[in-house]
């Protein structure tokens, strides 16, 4: 089940570990991405810190950890081809898998139908 | 109060807003960023076909000489500008800027020799202090902001064939060349010039005739309307300031490694030595040095240098030398490219320094500039 941030991450939930990236919202709205930085393994975010940066031609941009827990595994195909995250945001373009640190804050996150309104 | 609501238009903000433009504040004006191709295609559209940009912000100004002379009022100018203007040909461009009185930057200008007048293109943002700069240092003048007109500028290898379509003539004109020609039956006035490193036009139209003008130019295949975004990184490859950026009035233009703007007579033993804002610095930082330049820079890895990342001798961030002052992605050079101030014992090509960026020091390379090879037809 995909679960989604005010700012504009989506999680998949499995076993306590979160899969996370960003919306192909956020992707549109950033453009073509030229570089991404990712966490790296076992570092420890917390909900709302820095966990990523992701830089269009125009900007740099700050990607949030959605919820406290400990970086498992990072995509290294998006900073080898930072295109995939606008080609496919969803799925292929993943950041990095969180083991969340209390498995239940996820429950708290938005539905696609409620993020789908936030976005209108 | 909605922040758009305060923003000045130009003539051809509907025309943005039908292509799909998304539209940022810039300089006081509702532009457009980006079209819905992106930065990174516009971008690459431009070098290697025809990009079209609206720069109607900019400020269009006739300077003319109460005496209707046109030496007069290019003697007047040189009291402002270091370049040579008195000798600048009837029909023909030159960059400039004005200096203030520390030999600094106030803004960056082109001027054109207009038969008995001088036309002067000056930045958005610099629009009002030029005009009252002008006015007030240029007594024997007439100082007018053209600001019923729109300016369009088209750049690209295949800019010249696309104004062809509406002026069969475009072929005859060369780099920094002004002509005046009826397009569609709308007296323009078109320079060959651009800020995109590529050979093109820049084309001041009647505000009523701009639509018709933008549209009929984008009619052709070759030709697709280009946003700020891509205008910014375009001007960077090809290794050109942006006021605010890399110029202002903490900058010298020797410090700015625009000394090749200073022409013979303006220099020191020239005809017309001295005799503008700052030319004590000015000659003297020609005769002696320098103790900073603007340099390009090009980071070793992946990751931009944006303006305002501190410059450092070492990777441990304890020596500060200077600052980039633009850095972004580069898509046809596809990498990451910039500009900044070093001290002159680290300015050489090749020099190695070191930017802090998100708490760590990523190795740049001194690089000459331009980024890309311009193709402007000398």
């Amino acid at each position: 089940m995909l679960k989604f941030t005010a700012e504009h991450e989506w999680l998949k939930l499995e076993d306590g570990v979160a899969t996370v990236g960003i919306t192909t919202h956020a992707a549109e709205q950033l453009g073509d991405l030229v570089f991404v930085e990712l966490p790296e393994v076992g570092a420890e975010l917390v909900k709302d810190g820095n966990a990523a940066t992701v830089e269009s031609v125009k900007a740099a941009s700050d990607v949030y950890s959605p919820l406290d827990g400990e970086v498992t595994e990072v995509n290294q195909a998006i900073v080898d081809d930072p295109s995939l995250v606008n080609s496919d945001p969803q799925a292929a373009g993943w950041f990095f898998k969180l083991k969340l640190k209390n498995a239940a804050d996820a429950d708290a996150l938005m539905d696609e139908a409620t993020y789908k309104e936030l976005i209108g | 109060m909605d922040d758009h609501s305060v923003l000045k238009t130009t003539p051809l903000n509907a025309l943005h807003l039908s292509l799909g433009a998304k539209m940022v504040p810039f300089a006081g004006y509702d532009m457009p960023v980006q079209y819905p191709l992106g930065v990174m295609k516009e971008h690459l559209h431009t070098r290697a076909a025809a990009g079209l940009f609206d720069v109607s912000h900019m400020g269009q100004v006739i300077v003319r000489a109460k005496s209707g002379d046109y030496a007069d009022a290019a003697l007047a100018l040189e009291k402002l500008v270091p370049v040579d203007i008195l000798s600048l040909k009837e029909g023909r461009q030159r960059y400039g800027f004005f200096t203030d009185d520390n030999g600094c930057i106030l803004d960056d200008l082109m001027i054109t020799n207009r038969g008995d007048h001088l036309l002067v293109v000056v930045n958005a943002a610099c629009k009002d202090a030029d005009l009252a700069h002008m006015k007030a240092h240029l007594p024997d003048c007439d100082v007018t902001l053209l600001d019923d007109r729109a300016l369009i500028a088209l750049q690209g290898p295949r800019a010249e064939a696309v104004l062809a379509e509406l002026w069969a003539g475009v072929s005859s004109m060369k780099f920094m060349d002004v002509r005046e020609v009826p397009l569609h039956d709308v007296a323009c006035i078109i320079s060959r010039s651009g800020y995109s490193g590529e050979d093109g036009f820049e084309i001041s139209i009647p505000q009523d005739h701009a639509v018709s003008v933008a549209k009929a130019l984008l009619e052709h295949p070759d030709c697709e309307a280009i946003g700020l975004g891509a205008r910014d990184s375009l001007r960077l490859e090809a290794g050109l300031c942006l006021y605010g950026n890399d110029i202002d009035t903490t900058t010298s233009p020797i410090e700015a490694s625009l000394e090749w703007a200073l022409q013979k007579a303006r220099k020191a033993g020239g005809d017309r030595e001295g005799g503008f804002p700052g030319a004590d610095r000015i000659l003297a930082e020609l005769a002696d040095g320098i103790s900073r330049r603007r340099v390009g820079l090009k980071p070793e890895g992946k990751a931009p240098v944006r303006s305002h990342a501190k410059l450092f001798a070492d990777a441990d961030g304890l020596k500060e030398l200077g600052e980039v002052t633009s850095g972004t992605f580069g898509p046809t050079v596809e990498g990451p490219v910039a500009m900044g101030y070093l001290p002159v014992t680290h300015a050489a090509a090749g020099t190695q320094v070191f930017a802090e960026v998100r708490g760590k020091y990523l190795p740049m390379t001194v690089a000459a500039l331009p980024f890309i090879t311009p193709t402007y037809k000398r």
